[in-house]
């Protein structure tokens, strides 16, 4: 386990060292920034405007008290999709998708010589295929947790309206009420923070992958669930350290 | 000329280059022979730098690479193309693209006219100037290892290497493959190793070989010396091939290939 951390440590640090020219790897970053931000865009709407739409539809079957208003409900889903929800599960939906994309990328170029063939002309792999997408994936992660944000609280209102539980009037009281835009900032730091694990542990799988196919899919298999537990793991220290 | 000295090499408690030390001259077709296992692959994966030594060095032109400054090593390795066993295309780009690659990296100061032109050149120098908006998947193998070699010589490399170009060719193709990087070779007097267990190779292009067995070279000579070796190891290697051995037989006791192919095989 240590062992396996040092030479994580060591792989992020190859990424710094006999660097490619900064233009080159400004242009892979926005190709990887196009190829994962537009790429997922359909996957986390769907996603956060469900999870806005069911949260708003639990939250005003478990509110049966008539002493709590229903401005309530809308209160209860911007908190908890700014909170957790939209920056949590959006970069759990994305460990899924980038990260499985960038362990197999990397693993198959790994196990077809393509890193070598870098290697042999004298390019620092490790800077010029994973740093793109690091920093591709932290530009990107938070663009889709805003929208995610955006979607989750739009699909709370549609649900709600639409299924009577409550008025627009009221949700719209309800989101605007006592919000603290702290918590917007709390979001996207989450999200950076997410971004790099993702990427950087999906690409650590990837990049040291040794054998044949196989190998390639439990390494796009490791990095996703190894992923996942980050994201919580370092949900739980930023909310522990941030709030 | 690159220059290998008393090399070493384990994975683990498993020695695989046992004290290797050899030359290989600028302007020739210096062919590493041996069989599966014997550390062809390691060796050469060493002298490129993708494996570092245990003991030993690597020199090449006079400059040591082996555990020299990482500047002086990546000036070196800017010198070197690569034709790799699979020819390590890369997926995402086209054929175009992929020869353009090194030129992008490697000299930046070149203009993309330039870069262009030299891309046409090189492509057509290896036979495939209408291809370049193909993609590596929509190409067959002799395709690709055509294109692995515009690659490689791209950057005007004065070291080529190639392992086991012939890999998965039939026969023509090989042939082909063989002639282009030795004509490349002579053309351009570039320093040329390849690693092969091909005896048509051998009788084609070899210049110099040099023949390894369990992690030691056992000899070293041209293809007209080869097969009058008197290294059992070699000879066995050699005439493990019926063609190889058919040639033979039909030089030293005259006859047809017909004729020897009806008799059951025996030792040389």
């Amino acid at each position: 386990m240590v062992k396996v951390f040092g030479q994580f440590l060591l792989f992020l640090q190859s990424m710094l060292v006999r660097t490619e020219r900064v233009k080159v790897i400004w242009n892979r970053t926005l190709d990887e920034a196009v190829l994962i931000g537009i790429d997922s865009i359909l996957i986390v709407s769907i996603v956060s405007a469900f999870i806005g739409a069911v949260t708003c539809v639990q939250i005003a079957y478990n509110l049966i008290n008539p002493l709590i208003p229903k401005s309530t409900i809308g209160y209860m889903v911007r908190e908890m999709t700014i909170l957790e929800l939209a920056p949590t599960i959006t970069s759990i939906v994305l460990a899924g998708k980038v990260g499985s994309s960038i362990a197999g990328g990397l693993g198959t170029m790994r196990i077809t010589e393509q890193i070598d063939a870098l290697e042999v002309m004298g390019i620092n792999s490790s800077n010029y295929l994973v740093l793109p997408r690091i920093l591709g994936s932290i530009i990107t992660f938070p663009l889709l947790v805003i929208l995610a944000m955006v979607l989750s609280i739009l699909g709370g209102y549609l649900a709600g309206t639409l299924s009577g539980a409550m008025t627009a009037q009221e949700y719209v009281e309800g989101i605007r009420d006592t919000f603290i835009p702290y918590n917007i900032v709390f979001a996207l730091i989450k999200s950076v923070v997410f971004a790099f694990l993702v990427s950087a542990i999906s690409a650590y799988r990837g990049y040291f992958t040794v054998g044949g196919a196989l190998e390639v899919g439990a390494s796009s298999t490791t990095a996703v669930t190894h992923s996942i537990i980050a994201i919580l793991i370092g949900d739980f220290v930023l909310a522990y350290t941030l709030l | 000329m690159i220059e290998i000295h008393n090399v070493h090499k384990s994975f683990g408690d498993a020695p695989i280059l046992k004290g290797v030390t050899c030359t290989f001259e600028t302007g020739k077709c210096n062919l590493v022979l041996g069989g599966s296992g014997t550390g062809k692959s390691v060796l050469l994966k060493c002298i490129v730098g993708l494996l570092k030594p245990d003991i030993g060095s690597i020199t090449f032109d006079g400059t040591i690479f082996t555990n020299n400054k990482v500047e002086i090593r990546q000036e070196i390795r800017k010198q070197i193309g690569m034709l790799f066993q699979a020819s390590a295309l890369f997926d995402s780009m086209n054929v175009f693209e992929n020869v353009e690659f090194p030129l992008k990296m490697l000299t930046p100061d070149m203009s993309r006219a330039e870069r262009r032109d030299r891309v046409e050149f090189c492509l057509k120098r290896v036979g495939l100037e209408a291809a370049g908006n193909k993609m590596p998947s929509e190409l067959s193998g002799g395709m690709k290892k055509r294109v692995g070699i515009a690659r490689a010589i791209a950057p005007n490399c004065t070291y080529l290497f190639c392992d086991e170009p012939n890999s998965g060719l039939d026969p023509l193709t090989s042939i082909k493959i063989d002639e282009l990087i030795y004509e490349i070779t002579h053309e351009y007097n570039i320093t040329t190793v390849i690693i092969t267990h091909d005896m048509n190779s051998v009788v084609e292009i070899g210049d110099h070989i040099v023949y390894l067995h369990k992690g030691q070279k056992l000899w070293d000579g041209t293809k007209d010396e080869i097969l009058n070796a008197q290294v059992p190891e070699l000879k066995e290697f050699i005439f493990s091939s019926s063609l190889v051995r058919a040639a033979k037989r039909i030089e030293m006791e005259g006859g047809s290939l017909e004729e020897i192919r009806q008799e059951p095989s025996k030792d040389i």
